[in-house]
């Protein structure tokens, strides 16, 4: 039902538990402006009254009123600021944890691939910030601001007062929204011209070697002077647009100045206003449009926040991916089972996994290879509980792990998701997140176990800060901080997802020696596509478009023809390792 | 902090002008703010002392006729400005990205750059388009208010100007006593709203930890943290905008009040009253807004300096030797190694052997030589293997190959084993790599169609010869297999592809720098440079990439880059580098067994 509101609504809704904060800001800055107006006002008020002679008493009130004024506002945009600022914020701080929430129900793992990806949806959370501060607060200030100063124009002169309120309308709803309306066909304009741009620059600073090597450089350069030639062209040509909207609003002032004066002179002549009067309406129509200045500029904002808008709830509105289904009786067997799963990522996508079956008794170590695509991950995210199966069964301990909470089976299922992530923080914070009650000489001991001890200990020990994904540590040192927490879990079964990837055969061997050596006698799947030390496992699996085309001892697969890959191009190629399949 | 880059009016003529617009705008919208509030003040006080509406009926119109002006001159004012901006940001991209793609290829550090060539620079359009005009009339209209007024009352005037200067300075000093606070402040954000991200990239991570759920109670403390550590920066942010509109505000006050009493007993007329009124609050208009627009300032003039520091950087490479016709691409002042005036161009014989003569290398700024002492031969039509670990050099020594780098020790020299050795640095870069058919490791495919990727080196090659490369390659069926085969769009860095089939292209693209090599004016052999072909691959890809390199290894040059002797079936000879020298004795090639 909520569906059917615009994101704009859905985004200020979720501001409503900090309403009394937005309308103190709202007043304060209300306060503000109307200060600003009512200063001059006054003190037109008290000229034109001096101008008259009057006893000094009669001007005392309009003297402290003005220096009254004249300190408030500055005193109410302060206010304002803070109050708004400070309520946005604590918006943010709900929305962030709504947002992570549902993320977290959701596995965001196969929605956001790409860092991205995630820094935009990050940057979307933040504009709830930035439409709450400058689209709400001063649109709901000028409005009531606005409706006083008509009110006093009215009061003084009917006309005067209807003029004002049209001139206000207009430069303050009509034209941002039509010069935000206008600018949005150009806006697509500028941003189609500015990714051709970035398209081009990316391939001269990054593709560098290849244009130098092949002599296309001159060539990648002529087509950056290009794109860069087409965005200067659609900036120069929509900078009229905008110069129009700037235009636009100083007319409106200017003519409704003109309009007032013409109607108070008029109206003077008629003797239906005096010379106060007059001086007050005037240069009440001449301040006015203080107020409606900050709104083009927050008209012209919201296109950009309710794309935001509509992408945060697009996660928002996600279900989550995995439920809870209802128990079934237990069966007396030890070790994974896995029956007839079958797995696709949409309905009319594919089969990721189509009919698998795979039997890991207890303490028994498997490698599950395949070329990419093999549907491998997806095997782990059944297995991690990221994702349900659409058929089959998965037993564990003859427990089906769809009947039970995703936590609880993580409490038995872990091991290394595929690219693990390091965080910004310390060793130790990284090792406590799988184990939050591990005591410093059990983090050191996990860190013997994978063969990080001695570089941990050379970095700076348990306090060392890893650096934004880890980046102050070594490939290989991130693979084996990732094994550790995984062992730290102590799970029932060890799942890895290419725990290998992206290092050099060096390091990838070391890697595998010191993970079977941490891992003997617990039972493990190692998902993988290269071939190194796959003698040391009990049984070896190879899936192929999410079928499993073979599978049994290494010694008893490698003596086959085509080796562990059957159907696939001799292996006999691959730089890694040795060439296991001709032994 | 300066409001303006001496070097952006230095080297932009674009600024110049755009300078120089802005102050004609600028005097120009001054007058017409005078002459508004006269003509007001003149109509207000005119009707008041019972000047009828006709008498008046040219003033009033003349109101009408400045708000046109105006609005013409505030919308033209706008249109040149964002037009300035557009081509001021279109010079230093232009510069930017030139000044890159002059520098060693390998080096060329690019993220930032990308970023600041594109989106950074766009900082710029509310500096040269709000900002700088703002600055300007923030200087002409105190001053021409000042001048009327001090005509009118002085009083009013000493007030204005005792006041005027107050906001510049309790700026300075709020800023002043902020500056290393909020630097402080500024730098803790970053690092509370980065927690943010690293959570939710780090999801699956987290649920597989069963830590998801503690985490938002976590996010919910770090986002508060965040909360009060940005109100404590805001409130002190907001101080310099406090002071500004208080004294702006309170000073209109004192000017009303004053002239109100002065009037009162006599001493002014209405009028005048009235004028110094309206045009009190314009002498602090401009500068309100300028307190406004502050940050597009510090913000276009961070992009402006970090442009300008970029240019300034020297270039690590001097190897990019430009066409003899691209002049119009490459600035006239880039430095040009002097060795490579074509002049003195050597061009060695169509199939020659290539030394290293005792070469050494030394990265630019480090102390660690990359390679040292390497004495090695390449014979023609013979493969060598380089084996080592990361580290080892092998990179550097592909770089001396191709050109872009120079050996800081040694020489290399090529020539056929009959001719005089001519050494490579005598011969134009350009011209050595038209006769390189080179794979790297990671390949760098272009958003364009899989024909113009595989036509990179050799932009007129017939459809049939990219498809001869592409067979030879074994990328044929991969490339029959999608959308559009040969006119597919590979998409931004050849996204659509998988590391093994964008190889598989890469290597198609050897094939036919190899073949139009072969064909061209002055036929040559030319030189295989491989780099870790098949790293990272799984072994369907690496298995079609091997065969693929088997062939365009076949009868020609080549040398092989690689972590272990897993190549040696492929090479005549295997040379093993350690710590830049070479180690083991060249020899012939050993079995792939007993390399290990």
């Amino acid at each position: 039902m909520t569906r059917t509101r615009g994101p704009l609504t859905r985004m200020i809704a979720l501001a409503r538990p900090r309403g009394s904060r937005f309308a103190l800001g709202v007043l304060a800055g209300a306060t503000a402006t109307a200060a600003g107006v009512g200063l001059l006002v006054v003190a037109a008020w008290l000229i034109a009254t001096a101008a008259t002679h009057p006893p000094i008493t009669a001007l005392s009130v309009a003297v402290v009123a003005t220096r009254a004024l004249g300190v408030t506002r500055g005193l109410a945009r302060y206010l304002e600021r803070l109050v708004t600022h400070d309520a946005a914020l604590r918006t943010l701080a709900d929305v962030r944890v709504r947002v992570y929430a549902r993320l977290a129900r959701t596995e965001p793992i196969h929605r956001f691939r790409t860092g991205d990806l995630v820094t935009r949806l990050v940057s979307d959370t933040d504009a709830t910030q930035d439409l709450l501060v400058r689209g709400l607060t001063p649109p709901l200030a000028a409005l009531v601001t606005g409706a006083g100063v008509v009110t006093v124009a009215t009061a003084l002169l009917v006309p005067g007062g209807v003029l004002l309120a049209a001139g206000l309308v207009l430069a303050g709803l009509a034209v941002p929204l039509v010069a935000a309306a206008a600018g949005r066909e150009p806006g697509r304009r500028r941003a189609a011209a500015r990714a051709a741009l970035s398209t081009a620059v990316v391939d001269v600073v990054h593709g560098a070697p290849d244009l130098v090597v092949y002599g296309a450089m001159p060539a990648a350069l002529a087509r950056v002077e290009e794109a860069g030639a087409e965005l200067t062209r659609v900036e120069r040509r929509d900078a009229g647009l905008l110069g129009l909207g700037a235009g636009a609003s100083a007319l409106i002032a200017g003519l409704t100045l003109w309009g007032t004066l013409l109607l108070g002179v008029g109206a003077v002549g008629s003797g239906t206003l005096g010379a106060v009067p007059l001086a007050v309406l005037v240069l009440t129509a001449l301040a006015a449009f203080e107020i409606v200045a900050p709104l083009p500029g927050a008209a012209a904002r919201l296109g950009a926040v309710r794309a935001a808008g509509v992408r945060l709830f697009d996660v928002l509105d996600t279900p989550p991916a995995v439920e809870v289904r209802p128990a079934r009786p237990v069966l007396p067997e030890r070790g994974l089972r896995i029956s007839g799963l079958r797995v696709r990522y949409g309905p009319a996508e594919p089969w990721a996994l189509d009919g698998v079956d795979l039997d890991v008794p207890p303490g028994r170590r498997i490698a599950v290879l395949g070329p990419s695509g093999a549907g491998k991950s997806t095997l782990a995210d059944v297995l991690f509980r990221f994702r349900d199966p659409d058929e089959g069964t998965v037993l564990l301990d003859g427990v089906d792990i769809t009947t039970q909470e995703p936590d609880t089976v993580r409490a038995r299922v872990s091991g290394v998701p595929q690219d693990p992530h390091v965080f910004a923080s310390t060793v130790r914070e990284n090792l406590r997140l799988a184990r939050p009650d591990a005591s410093d000489p059990e983090l050191w001991d996990v860190l013997e176990r994978v063969r990080l001890a001695s570089d941990v200990h050379a970095a700076g020990g348990l306090d060392t800060e890893v650096g934004t994904h880890g980046t102050r540590l070594s490939g290989g040192m991130r693979q084996r901080l990732a094994l550790a927490r995984a062992l730290l879990v102590e799970p029932d079964l060890l799942v890895l997802d290419e725990p290998t990837a992206h290092l050099d055969p060096e390091t990838r061997d070391a890697v595998l020696d010191d993970l079977l050596a941490a891992t003997t006698g617990h039972t493990m799947i190692l998902i993988t596509h290269d071939l190194s030390r796959l003698d040391r496992f009990d049984q070896i699996v190879v899936m192929v478009g999410g079928r499993v085309v073979r599978r049994g001892a290494p010694e008893q697969l490698s003596a086959l023809p085509g080796g562990y890959h059957a159907g696939l191009p001799s292996q006999s190629g691959h730089s890694g390792g040795p060439a296991l399949c001709s032994r | 902090m300066r409001p303006l880059d001496p070097r952006l009016v230095r080297t932009t003529r674009a600024v110049r002008v755009h300078l120089a617009v802005t102050v004609t705008c600028g005097a120009a919208a001054t007058g017409l703010i005078l002459l508004q509030a006269w003509l007001v003040a003149h109509a207000v006080a005119g009707a008041g002392a019972g000047i009828g509406a006709q008498a008046l009926a040219g003033t009033v119109g003349a109101v009408a006729l400045v708000a046109l002006v105006r609005a013409a001159l505030s919308a033209g004012a706008e249109t040149m400005a964002l037009r300035s901006a557009a081509v001021v940001k279109s010079d230093l991209r232009r510069r930017l990205v030139r000044h890159v793609a002059g520098g060693d290829p390998a080096t060329a550090d690019g993220g930032e750059l990308v970023t600041l060539a594109t989106r950074g620079l766009d900082a710029l359009d509310d500096y040269v388009a709000r900002y700088l005009p703002q600055l300007v009339l923030a200087v002409l209209v105190p001053a021409a208010v000042l001048v009327v007024v001090v005509r009118a009352d002085w009083l009013s005037a000493l007030v204005i100007a005792l006041t005027l200067p107050l906001i510049p300075l309790f700026m300075a000093l709020v800023g002043w006593h902020t500056q290393a606070r909020t630097r402080r402040q500024w730098r803790l954000l970053e690092r509370l709203g980065g927690h943010f991200l690293d959570v939710v990239e780090g999801l699956p991570t987290l649920a597989l930890f069963r830590r998801a759920k503690s985490e938002a109670a976590l996010i919910r403390r770090v986002t508060e943290e965040h909360r009060t550590a940005t109100m404590g920066t805001l409130r002190v942010a907001f101080l310099s905008a406090f002071v500004l509109e208080l004294l702006a505000t309170l000073a209109v006050a004192l000017v009303a009040v004053e002239v109100g009493l002065r009037l009162l007993y006599g001493h002014l007329d209405l009028e005048t009253a009235l004028l110094v009124l309206i045009l009190a609050p314009e002498a602090y208009l401009p500068l309100r807004e300028v307190g406004a627009r502050f940050h597009a300032s510090t913000e276009g003039l961070a992009a402006a300096e970090q442009v300008f520091a970029a240019l300034e950087r020297p270039r690590t490479g001097a190897t990019h030797t430009p066409e003899p016709g691209d002049s119009r691409v490459l600035p006239a002042s880039r430095p040009v190694p002097a060795r490579e005036s074509p002049g003195t161009a050597a061009r060695p014989g169509p199939a020659p052997e290539i030394r290293f003569h005792d070469v050494g290398f030394v990265h630019p700024g480090r102390s660690e030589p990359a390679l040292a002492g390497v004495d090695l031969t390449l014979r023609p039509g013979a493969t060598v293997l380089v084996t080592g670990r990361s580290g080892a050099g092998k990179t550097s020594l592909l770089s001396l190959l191709l050109r872009f780098t120079e050996p800081s020790a040694g020489r290399i020299t090529v020539g056929a084993p009959g001719e005089e050795p001519v050494d490579l640095r005598d011969v134009p870069a350009q011209e050595w790599r038209r006769r390189i058919a080179w794979v790297p490791q990671r390949p760098y495919l272009f958003d364009a169609s899989v024909a113009d990727n595989i036509r990179l080196g050799a932009p007129e090659a017939s459809d049939a010869a990219v498809r001869r490369a592409a067979r030879l390659a074994e990328a044929e069926e991969l490339i029959a297999a999608l959308p559009d085969g040969y006119a597919t769009r590979l998409g931004e860095r050849g996204s659509r592809l998988s590391a093994g089939q964008g190889q598989r292209i890469a290597l198609a693209r050897a094939f036919l720098r190899q073949e139009t090599a072969q064909e061209g004016d002055a036929a040559v052999a030319p030189i295989v440079l491989l780099d870790e072909p098949t790293a990272h691959l799984d072994p369907e890809n690496a298995a079609a990439v091997r065969a693929g390199v088997a062939r365009l290894l076949s009868g020609h040059t080549g040398v092989i880059v690689a972590h272990d002797a897993g190549w040696a079936d492929l090479a005549d000879e295997v040379v093993h580098l350690d710590a830049g020298r070479i180690a083991a004795p060249v020899g012939t090639a050993l079995p792939a067994g007993a390399a290990r």
